[in-house]
């Protein structure tokens, strides 16, 4: 089986994979999410014992990966872009230590912000951390640079970061797989004050890491994922990055450009293939899926040298992701347009699913709150985000992971009591504990409702690793136990349950709701699995 | 020979189900195809797409240009009408189911959504549902609304059929039977109705 249809999240997980991958570590977030589970439903993986369990965050997913790096083996961290501010950390400070096994980082962003609080561009931070990028353009170069990425980072010692941006992390096509290459064996690094960052050996690494830019940028020039085709008409120069590329001979169908091209996939940027594309036309136009990360630095700060086209100039939208139209504008041809959309059509946003618990725990929070009035709801990010919209319009906030809590610590600090946070289960093992911690060593007057569906529900009903740990950590934490409430989100309890949530929201100190009900999702799934099984099993003693 | 077609319904309704079929098939007549796919956020209750491009060259990219789309296979009328703006005005089919998905509180009069379909020179309006039940279940709607959309896809029928055999095969010898009846009514009704 040489062929395979896969996503292009899928390609990347593969081609790790037949390069000898040890373990995946990830926390799930759109559009990365099918990384690891494609990993996780492999058999193959199964057989060689890949690692591919769920982490609880970003920052314990590529420490995890470090780890197995440390230890000789080869590893994946993967998350989405804003999963990288969390694990950023490790992240800058893993390209001091560098590697021992392979390590590659993926970071899948999501420009126009399709499931998304931003569209920040993973790029800035490979150069941030002066490490190697790699870009794909489509499915089988995603498989490619998976497969390269963790030699790459074997080869250079130094970790490998691989982004991938919505419309090929989630669109399907056929690769060719290459040849599997055998897992490492265990072993330590050779230097064995390689991984200590105490400043005597930091500074150390950090000038090796300055002394292999050049390396890099060779490799950037030679490995043949950057491409440069000649062109006639040099009125015009293209460069394309990432998936852009295939925008722009989406607008060529079936010839070739007549301006010369220069098709980016991997950084640093190689600067000899720039400068001749440089030297030998009129103008530059840039094409990035993303921010304009390319055209600034050609352009540079003062923009005196050639015209450079792209989202700065507005050649292209500055915001959003690319597509075959917005390319074919900025080339100047003329666009086909299709029917006008009728008045009748109306938006049809997601929706909490019938019978979800959060719509339960929102309706007792929303009668619990009115006599306080609006403005006091701390919220986090998830399915239960959705009651931000119509008809529950409960919640307040929405800014990153675990912000629920500490910002409520925050706003009752500035007087705004009662303040009330609200954040799922995995949301809460994954950024609400610390910020609970400060809110208990203040004796802050908060009620955290840990809304807890017992999964990750939002992208798709993942493992929490909340599950079983919740009372225990808040206990541990240090929420006096008469102040852990634990209810069940359901119509019928709707008065049972105010009552708690009134108590608790008059208490001025710390006070934490468990709400606890399996989201819908998962619940069915289990049964139609149970029930399968049962099924199979029957037939078994039947036959 | 390529198509482009842009799949279009709400969350759990199964467009992927008819994307995989038409790419199984696809592939199967040694094509080359390319599926962008909405995962995430709007599969709660909301609209999802897909873009499925299937060709004898390589495709480039994974979306399809703005009003170059050759059909439109949608399995609710509200949502044939949210990607219009992408149909070929020349020879762009929209084949859609005639059954209302209503979760939303505004939706529309269902006599004025199908007035804007019927104003498309080229479509098929469907009762799926219908022609589902009498296959023998509603839930081989979105099989029927590929049946509809068989005539145009330029992959001959077999190839479909087989696709199904293929992807159901794994559920029973009745659930593969059942959707290849699906699959005829709703290719019979096309032709005839088209
Ligand atoms: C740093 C970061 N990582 C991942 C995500 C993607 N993401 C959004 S919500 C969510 C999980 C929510 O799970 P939970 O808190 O249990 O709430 P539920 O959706 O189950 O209601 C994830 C993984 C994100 N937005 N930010
Ligand atoms: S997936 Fe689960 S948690 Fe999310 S809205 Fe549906 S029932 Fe609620």
């Amino acid at each position: 089986m040489n062929k395979i249809l896969v996503l292009g999240d899928e390609a990347i997980a593969q081609g790790a994979m037949d390069a000898g991958l040890s373990g995946v570590y990830a926390y799930p977030g759109t559009p990365s999410t099918e990384i690891t589970e494609y990993i996780q439903k492999s058999k193959e993986a199964k057989e060689k014992g890949v690692v591919s369990t769920w982490a609880t965050n970003e920052k314990t997913a590529l420490e995890g990966a470090l780890g197995m790096s440390y230890a000789g083996k080869k590893a994946m961290a993967c998350m989405k872009h804003v999963g990288l501010n969390v694990a950023a950390d490790a992240f800058m400070n893993a390209a001091i230590t560098g590697t021992n096994g392979g390590l590659m980082v993926v970071s899948a962003d999501d420009p126009s912000m399709h499931s998304s609080q931003n569209e920040q561009d993973s790029r800035f931070y490979g150069k941030f951390a002066m490490i190697p990028v790699l870009e794909p353009s489509n499915q089988q170069e995603a498989y490619d640079m998976a497969y390269y990425g963790i030699q790459l980072s074997e080869k250079m010692g130094i970790p490998v970061l691989l982004r991938v941006t919505t419309r090929l992390a989630h669109s399907r096509s056929v690769i060719e797989r290459k040849p599997q290459l055998p897992q490492n064996k265990l072993s330590l690094p050779s230097n064995p004050k390689q991984f200590i960052l105490l400043p005597v050996f930091a500074k150390k690494n950090y000038s090796g890491l300055l002394g292999k830019q050049a390396a890099f940028e060779t490799e950037a020039e030679k490995s043949g994922f950057n491409k440069y085709f000649e062109g006639k008409d040099k009125s015009l120069g293209i460069i394309t990055c990432g998936l852009a590329y295939n925008y722009l001979m989406e607008n060529c169908q079936d010839k070739e450009p007549e301006h010369p091209v220069l098709k980016i996939t991997q950084y640093p940027a190689p600067s000899e293939m720039i400068n001749k594309i440089y030297e030998e036309t009129d103008e530059l136009l840039v094409l990035e899926e993303g921010y304009p990360f390319l055209e600034e630095q050609i352009r540079g700060l003062l923009n005196k040298g050639k015209k450079v086209k792209g989202r700065l100039d507005g050649t292209i939208p500055r915001s959003g992701e690319l597509t075959p139209n917005i390319v074919a504008k900025a080339l100047g041809m003329s666009v086909n347009k299709g029917y006008e959309i009728p008045s009748v059509l109306r938006g049809r946003p997601p929706v909490l699913c019938a019978g979800c618990p959060h719509i339960d725990s929102f309706e007792a929070l929303n009668d619990a709150m009115a006599p306080y009035g609006r403005g006091r709801v701390f919220s986090d990010i998830g399915c239960y985000t959705l009651a931000a919209l119509k008809p529950l319009e409960a919640i307040n906030t929405c800014v990153d992971m675990g912000a629920s809590i500490s910002m409520a610590v925050g706003a009752a600090d500035a007087g705004l009591v009662p303040s009330v946070a609200v954040i799922g289960d995995s949301t809460f093992t994954h950024s609400g504990m610390t910020g609970l911690l400060d809110a208990v060593n203040k004796k802050s007057p908060v009620t955290v409702f840990i809304l807890d569906n017992s999964t990750v529900g939002m992208t798709g009903g993942q493992h929490s690793a909340a599950l079983g740990h919740i009372e225990g950590i808040v206990k541990g934490i240090g929420v006096e136990e008469e102040h852990i409430r634990i209810v069940k989100p359901l119509r019928r309890l709707h008065d049972e349950n105010l009552k708690v949530y009134k108590e608790e929201i008059e208490y001025k100190g710390v006070s934490v709701i468990i709400a606890r009900r399996e989201c819908v999702q998962t619940l069915n799934r289990r049964m139609k699995l149970k029930f399968a099984n049962k099924k199979k099993t029957q037939n078994v003693v039947n036959n | 020979m390529k198509k482009d077609i842009i799949l279009g319904g709400v969350g759990g309704q199964g467009i992927l189900t008819i994307a995989a079929l038409i790419a199984t098939a696809a592939l199967k007549k040694g094509l080359y195809i390319k599926q962008s796919e909405v995962h995430g956020m709007s599969q709660r209750g909301g609209d999802v797409q897909a873009n499925l491009r299937i060709s004898s060259k390589p495709v480039m990219s994974d979306l399809i240009p703005e009003g170059k789309a050759d059909m439109i296979i949608a399995v609710e009328p509200l949502e044939s009408l949210r990607y219009l703006n992408m149909l070929d005005k020349n020879n762009g089919w929209l084949i859609t189911s005639s059954n209302p998905f209503n979760n939303i509180p505004d939706y529309p009069d269902i006599e004025e959504v199908y007035n804007e379909i019927r104003k498309i020179p080229r479509h098929v309006l469907i009762d799926a549902n219908e022609i589902a039940k009498q296959a023998g279940s509603v839930k081989a709607a979105n099989i029927v609304v590929l049946g509809a959309s068989a005539p145009f896809i330029g992959i001959e029928y077999n190839y479909l059929e087989d696709a199904i055999k293929d992807i159901f095969s794994r559920k029973g010898e009745d659930i593969v039977e059942m959707n290849l009846k699906a699959l005829k009514a709703g290719y019979d009704f096309a032709r005839e109705n088209k």
